[in-house]
């Protein structure tokens, strides 16, 4: 059984990642600051010059919902195929399985930090001083971090039997990009169709973004404790099903 | 104690794993698709002791590769049980968890985390890996520009260096020169001389012969012979040179 330092391998790993994929890169860390960009400016563009948009604070608002959005999908992705990317070492060396697809979440925070930097820089910008709110940011970035973990726990494990998986997640991501209130907000939602959102751990992560960065309140305490609820099912979750699935890897990678 | 006991191991793999994808799966649920499984190791039962070192020698598909697997707790088996105690650092495939566009000395950090070691005692033996070796200055080059050879010789290092309890090695000693191989053969020696096993899997006689103490003949998953090295050696070649004759 292996026995070894859990904290030390994680680390490695991710190290790996950030290591490999920003050699192969001659900007490095500027791609990851030019996609949000980009995206920002052509939704602004197109939202306010050619479908009229009067709300000054708009470019912020699609920020806060574009950082957030890119953190899940992307996690999300690479998370579900890590398992198999990583085949070499599952069938060759004894590490707890798990150390994978959370390995592959932590490498995605990496970029994450680098483009929440990049958020909270043009909040700045724009005049929109510090407040005692911004504590709450990283409480609700762990949440999500926690939902996206268990999310590819599950994912990856079932991608190893059924290599549709993949597919779906990314099917399921570009229907979840209209489903986030990312270039409208929240009050445009008609009142029926508002029970969709709240069960929407994304759109609930971009609401309390904006509450917290632009409009400069405290997040809700329901829409706090229903993310909380739902980051540690869903955690749970994750753990059950790849620990049932994962005996059957060796076979099947 | 033994370090390594198998008790009526069987391993069996399904004919058509090849595949996942939905359809595959549809048609099972179905009943379409219909295999009998295959068995890669049956009814396979062995111990070995503190400072034992048992040569594992066999044909083709006889199940060594498998056995390996099971000891280093890769997969589980589905019969009978598998009893190790102590850290293993297996040794399976040239370079497996070494990425190429890492430095030789990223790759030995990675991989000495990946067989367990905390960050204080790889940077402890991080010297001394490097210095066995023998890959000098080209440890901050990345593991692209080494041949085969240093690759071997760094994974080996790494393994021997760590202080496994059990060491599971494939078929690698055939790599790297002679006079590498003369160092790891003396490595060797002095880990199982510590009280510590290996397993040592070979197609060519004359390395387990070498190596071994005992040696395990396996044909088609089951157990031919166990026992002194030179009888079992002699049984498996005898075996090999009357079927050539057929």
């Amino acid at each position: 059984m292996w026995n070894g330092d859990y904290l030390f391998l994680i680390r490695n790993l991710v190290e790996k990642d950030f290591k490999v994929r920003y050699r192969n890169m001659s900007l490095g860390v500027l791609w990851s600051l030019l996609n949000p960009l980009i995206m920002m400016a052509v939704l602004t563009f197109i939202f306010t010059k050619i479908l009229a948009q009067r709300d000054r604070n708009f470019p912020l608002a699609v920020l806060c919902g574009l950082v957030p959005f890119n953190f899940f999908t992307v996690a999300w992705v690479t998370g579900t195929t890590s398992l198999l990317e990583n085949t070499s070492l599952i069938k060759r060396v004894p590490v707890p399985r798990q150390v994978f697809p959370i390995a592959s979440v932590l490498s995605n925070c990496l970029h994450l930090l680098i483009q929440i930097a990049l958020l909270l820089g043009i909040i700045l910008v724009f005049g929109r001083g510090i407040n005692i709110h911004w504590l709450w940011l990283p409480v609700i970035w762990g949440l999500e971090i926690l939902f996206v973990m268990g999310l590819t726990l599950t994912f990856s494990s079932i991608n190893v039997y059924v290599r549709d998986t993949r597919y779906v997640v990314e099917s399921a991501n570009t229907v979840l990009f209209w489903l986030v209130p990312i270039f409208y907000s929240f009050a445009v939602i008609p009142v029926r169709f508002r029970g969709l959102y709240q069960i929407n751990p994304v759109a609930a992560l971009v609401l309390m973004m904006r509450n917290v960065l632009i409009e400069g309140h405290a997040p809700l305490g329901s829409t706090l404790i229903r993310l909380a609820a739902g980051s540690v099912i869903m955690f749970g979750i994750g753990l059950a099903v790849f620990a049932k699935l994962k005996d059957g890897f060796y076979s099947r990678l | 104690m033994p370090l390594i006991e198998f008790q009526n191991v069987s391993k069996w793999f399904p004919h058509s794993t090849g595949r996942q994808l939905l359809r595959t799966h549809i048609a099972r649920w179905f009943g379409r698709v219909h295999h009998e499984p295959f068995y890669a190791l049956r009814d396979v039962s062995f111990r070995v002791e503190e400072g034992e070192t048992l040569g594992i020698v066999g044909s083709n598909g006889a199940g060594k590769s498998t056995l390996l697997s099971l000891a280093a707790g890769l997969t589980r088996p589905d019969h009978g049980a598998v009893r190790v105690n102590g850290r293993v650092a297996p040794l399976l495939e040239l370079g497996a968890g070494f990425h190429p566009d890492l430095t030789g000395a990223e790759n030995l950090v990675l991989n000495a985390a990946l067989l367990g070691l905390s960050k204080r005692k790889t940077n402890e033996l991080f010297d001394s890996i490097v210095e066995f070796s023998g890959i000098g200055e080209f440890i901050d080059d990345p593991l692209r520009t080494y041949s085969s050879g240093m690759v071997m010789r760094l994974a080996f290092s790494v393994a021997i260096q760590c202080e496994p309890a059990i060491l599971l090695i494939d078929e690698i000693l055939a790599v790297g020169d002679a006079s590498f191989q003369e160092k790891s053969k003396a490595a060797l020696v002095s880990f199982c001389r510590a009280g510590k096993s290996m397993l040592f899997v070979s197609h060519s006689p004359g390395a387990v012969r070498e190596m071994c103490d005992r040696a395990l003949w396996l044909d088609h998953g089951s157990v031919m012979m166990d026992g002194d090295v030179e009888a079992v050696l002699e049984a498996y070649e005898g075996r090999a040179v009357m079927k050539h004759r057929t």
